[in-house]
């Protein structure tokens, strides 16, 4: 057990998980403080990682977790946007009353899930990973309890979520019974020759990772989930489980079933296409922006999925610098979404934007540059996370993909505009408050302007991503 | 060349709209904002004409090129210009600061934004004629969607949704297979660099596909028939500004693209698709005059009329001789500087009756004797009067044209008289007749600004329609090299077939 520092991260946020709940439940309304010292030890938590971030492979506890390039890079973005995710939401949930102890630490316990979701190198460890995150996530998503959309949505997503562990569950006991072995190097070791058992578990295996990934077409939950969830879970909804889910897609798909690409891959092309179209068409007609966001999120995952589906190393760099522009878009008009208070009341449709271009020129900027960008229009960030993604699939000579998914661009394109419009040609409405908090300040600041000014220096990222190397 | 004086033309502007950014809005008519913009914009016109100066016309190179290492590994951010990419910059340059002159007539509200939104307009328009790198090309080509779709869109007309709409995704959806296209030119080649795409060539297998992927995106922005119809609708919506910008360089960035790339990257292909843009270029002459000629309002009748000018256009260029591209250019420049005085004519008289409907008017030429003449310089030049710019693109099309194919040239000359009816028509109908609204008679002659703007725009359509040899001289050596490679390419071609 020489090798105990390297998880030293998932140590320190697990002890700090059990002394704030020992903490909160000791001290009375002690739900702010709590709240701060969570961000705080979410800092702490980024800076350990960054520290003990390594270039060589290290297996840990008999090879069932894994440090690598691939974990270490999404372990940073998960808790980088872990923070920003506190710093905008914590006006929020004072404001609408859910300012307890259990919210920080709920997702603090989700993060952790996350990251040894990200670690996993073996089926057990894996399902762990993934439930703790979920539970975490089932109790944060109906946490408005007075709310009747709220409990409704909490549930809707426990209920899907548990199916499709289930099914997860069955993929994993099949590929465990025909490859005998639950770690994900012996998986591959075993697997070199096509059986049935095997490939019913990849499909079952990729149903349950769809799910969490909300991909067509195991999307249904997200929509409702969005919408019902108070705003600052949607926020983390919208981003900190895709980035474990596309870890843990990448992991999957490249170590015990990298032998079998040609079973898995249609699938992949499959859902990818699906979720493209599927997200375009049905945003057009929603009234909420959350709810849009839901339906813009799943196309989103449809273009993060064409990059695994090349089988490339190239692709898989693609599809992670392609979540990593994601996040920072979604944080951008998260932002945006915490700033429409009046009154104490958070408004989220799209009609409410009506004009805001008139009295708030700044955040109406902001938006302006988030849903351009989102939609994919250079010289913007979204534009670079689309090419990359579109040069890795032409590189295999997809060519279907890439038409397939930069037409469905354009139809997503119509309602990033319609928002636009609204915001800007429409007439204005009343005015909205302008006091907010400094961490919702400097979010929506830094993500702007790293959209704005990402075509200065796009390489950043590229030469980060570029030293995971799966194949 | 060591100063990077492409990349600080291309960047002036946006630092430009950078100060207005910070300078003062409360205070009553925001002219600080104005004169900065004004500025700023003549700033970047000296420089380019400084360009034009220093410019050696008799290479056939790029000429201060500038090559930085971008997005690693991949794509340089590479600039550069040539006899034919000059004189599109000048045209851009001038049109702009022509544009914020003329920008108090017509917009009330919003000032500061606006002139953001030209100023960004005109970096990614400059960015588009300079650039030698595919994507980079690319990158500048649909950035320009952004500042025009708000400008349709904050300070347009009536239906100026709609408009931007269909503006905004017409153009959108032409260009996304363009993206695919110079991908995958990036994995055939590896190299997305004009110059070495030139030296290289692409494989006989691929230009097709490819050619016809760069054809969707610029028969839209062209525009050609039939994806034409979003030019009317953006045209009558835009303020005067914005068609003033939409006619004169953005719809040449299209002309360009054909020269620069289609013939330059892909001249098998373009050679069998020679006659598909014939055809396409015929209707859109006769076609779009004839539907000129029923046209109640004047913004889309000069809209139509941009659609028959720029058939010639893509007619000359596709002639592949000498003469047919050069006309195409000396059309393309003619064309910037005669729809953008048409509008601003429009916009003149639309400020002062706020309507457009042409039966609305009529004997202007007694109450605003100063207008009516220039507006007939313009509908002269239009129509290519000889002595104005028009009538020398044309003319050396029609001269292409002629010695490839009679039949083609013959109906394209159909179109030289159509376009002398609806021109003319409209003037009678504008400018002559009886006054039969009284409305009219409180109409003033032009005020000094639009004295200045159109008198700015006379100069240059008289100047080099009696005098084309500067324009000539510049764009000669480039065409010709561009031929040469074309009929290189194309003799190795039938000799490999061989």
């Amino acid at each position: 057990m020489e090798n105990f520092q390297y998880i030293l991260p998932e140590i320190f946020i697990s002890a700090s998980i059990m002394l704030f709940l020992l903490f909160g439940v000791f001290k009375k309304n002690s739900a702010n403080l709590i709240y701060n010292l969570s961000t705080i030890s979410l800092v702490i938590l980024l800076a350990l990682i960054i520290n003990l971030s390594s270039f060589n492979k290290i297996y840990l506890f008999n090879s069932s977790y894994l440090i690598d390039n691939l974990s270490n890079y999404m372990k940073i973005i998960l808790v980088g946007s872990g923070i920003f995710v506190m710093l905008t939401g914590s006006r929020y949930i004072q404001v609408i009353n859910l300012n307890k102890i259990e919210y920080p630490i709920l997702i603090l316990s989700s993060i952790l899930g996350m990251m040894i979701m990200i670690s996993s190198n073996d089926l057990i460890v894996f399902y762990m990973g993934l439930e703790l995150q979920s539970l975490a996530l089932y109790v944060l998503a109906s946490f408005n309890r007075d709310n009747l959309l709220s409990t409704e949505s909490g549930l809707k997503y426990f209920v899907l979520s548990a199916l499709s562990s289930g099914l997860l569950l069955y993929g994993c006991s099949l590929t465990y019974g025909f490859s005998e072995s639950t770690n994900f190097d012996q998986i591959l070791i075993n697997s070199t020759e096509f059986n049935y058992g095997t490939t019913f578990g990849i499909v079952f295996i990729l149903v349950g990772l769809a799910f969490k990934i909300s991909a067509v077409p195991f999307h249904m939950w997200a929509p409702d989930v969005y919408q019902g969830s108070p705003t600052s879970v949607t926020l983390f909804f919208a981003i900190l489980p895709k980035i474990a889910a596309l870890a843990v897609f990448i992991k999957f798909l490249y170590t015990p079933f990298a032998n079998m690409n040609d079973q898995w891959q249609t699938i992949i092309v499959f859902i990818s296409i699906a979720s493209m179209i599927l997200g375009a068409v049905a945003a057009i007609g929603q009234k909420n922006l959350k709810r849009l966001i839901a339906y813009s999120s799943i196309s989103h995952m449809g273009y993060a999925l064409a990059g695994l589906a090349t089988v490339s190393n190239q692709g898989i760099q693609s599809s992670i610098t392609y979540i990593s522009i994601y996040l920072v878009m979604n944080l951008a008009f998260f932002s945006c979404l915490f700033m429409l208070k009046r009154n104490d009341k958070y408004y989220e449709n799209i009609e409410d934007l009506s004009g805001l271009s008139k009295k708030h020129p700044i955040l109406s900027f902001s938006l302006l540059i988030v849903l351009f960008s989102l939609a994919g229009i250079p010289p913007l960030a979204g534009f670079f996370a689309k090419f990359y993604v579109f040069l890795a699939v032409i590189e295999q000579s997809m060519y279907f993909l890439a038409i397939v998914g930069l037409l469905a661009t354009v139809v997503a394109a119509f309602y990033y505009l319609r928002i636009i419009k609204i915001i800007y040609f429409d007439p204005e409405k009343e005015e909205f408050e302008t006091s907010h908090n400094l961490g919702l300040k400097i979010t929506l600041a830094i993500s702007t302007i790293f959209i704005l000014a990402y075509f200065i220096y796009p390489s950043g990222i590229t030469e980060v991503v570029s030293k995971i190397i799966m194949i | 060349m060591n100063f990077p004086i492409l990349s600080s033309l291309i960047l002036l502007p946006t630092i430009g709209a950078l100060f207005i950014l910070f300078t003062k809005s409360s205070s009553g008519k925001y002219q600080s904002s104005k004169y900065v913009a004004l500025f700023i914009s003549l700033a970047n016109f000296l420089l380019s004409l400084y360009l034009w100066y220093v410019f050696d016309k008799n290479s056939v190179d790029f000429q201060f090129v500038e090559n930085r290492e971008w997005l690693s590994g991949f794509i340089n951010y590479k600039v550069g210009i040539d006899g034919i990419s000059i004189l599109f910059v000048i045209l851009t340059t001038f049109i702009t600061p022509i544009c914020i002159i003329s920008v108090n007539a017509t917009i009330t509200n919003r000032l500061k934004d606006f002139l953001i939104a030209i100023l960004i307009m005109e970096t990614f328009m400059i960015g588009v004629f300079c650039s030698l790198d595919l994507v980079v090309f690319y990158l500048f080509f649909e950035a320009g969607l952004i500042p025009m779709f708000l400008i349709i869109g904050i300070w347009g007309g009536e239906r100026r949704v709609y408009s931007a709409f269909k503006f905004f995704l017409y153009t959108l959806l032409g260009s996304v297979l363009m993206l695919v296209a110079i991908i995958s030119i990036y994995w055939i080649t590896g190299t997305t660099d004009v110059e070495k795409l030139y030296e290289l060539g692409i494989k006989t297998e691929y230009q097709n596909l490819l050619w016809l992927a760069f054809f969707s995106s610029f028969a839209v922005k062209t525009p050609m028939w039939p994806v034409h119809t979003w030019l009317p609708d953006a045209h009558v919506e835009a303020p005067t500004v914005g068609s003033v910008l939409l006619a004169a360089i953005l719809l040449k960035m299209a002309g360009y693209g054909f020269i620069r790339f289609s013939l330059g990257l892909f001249p098998i292909a373009s050679e069998n698709f020679t006659m598909l843009v014939y055809i396409l270029s015929l209707i859109a002459i006769i076609y779009t005059s004839l539907v000129a000629l029923m046209q109640e309002d004047i913004k889309k009748l000069i809209a139509y009329s941009s659609v028959a000018h720029m058939g010639f256009v893509t007619l000359g260029i596709f002639t592949m001789t000498q003469q047919g591209i050069e006309g195409s250019i000396f059309q393309m420049i003619s064309h910037g500087l005669v729809s953008a005085a048409l509008f601003l004519s429009v916009g003149v008289i639309y400020e002062r009756h706020h309507t457009r409907l042409i039966n609305k008017y009529g004997g202007l030429v007694s109450i605003m004797p100063r207008y009516a003449i220039v507006f007939m310089v313009f509908t002269l030049g239009a129509l290519g009067l000889p002595g104005t710019t028009g009538f020398i693109g044309e003319f050396l099309i029609l001269m292409g044209a002629f010695e490839k194919n009679i039949l083609v040239a013959m109906i394209a000359s159909l179109g030289v008289i159509l376009g002398a009816a609806y021109m003319l028509w409209l003037f009678k109908r504008v400018v002559f007749g009886e006054i039969n609204n009284q409305e009219l008679k409180s109409m003033k002659d032009l005020k000094t600004f639009e004295i200045i703007t159109l008198s700015a725009l006379i100069i240059p359509i008289l100047f080099f329609g009696f005098y084309p040899e500067p324009l000539m001289n510049s764009i000669e050596a480039s065409v010709e090299n561009t031929l040469n490679m074309y009929n290189f390419d194309l003799i190795n071609n039938l000799a490999s077939k061989d």
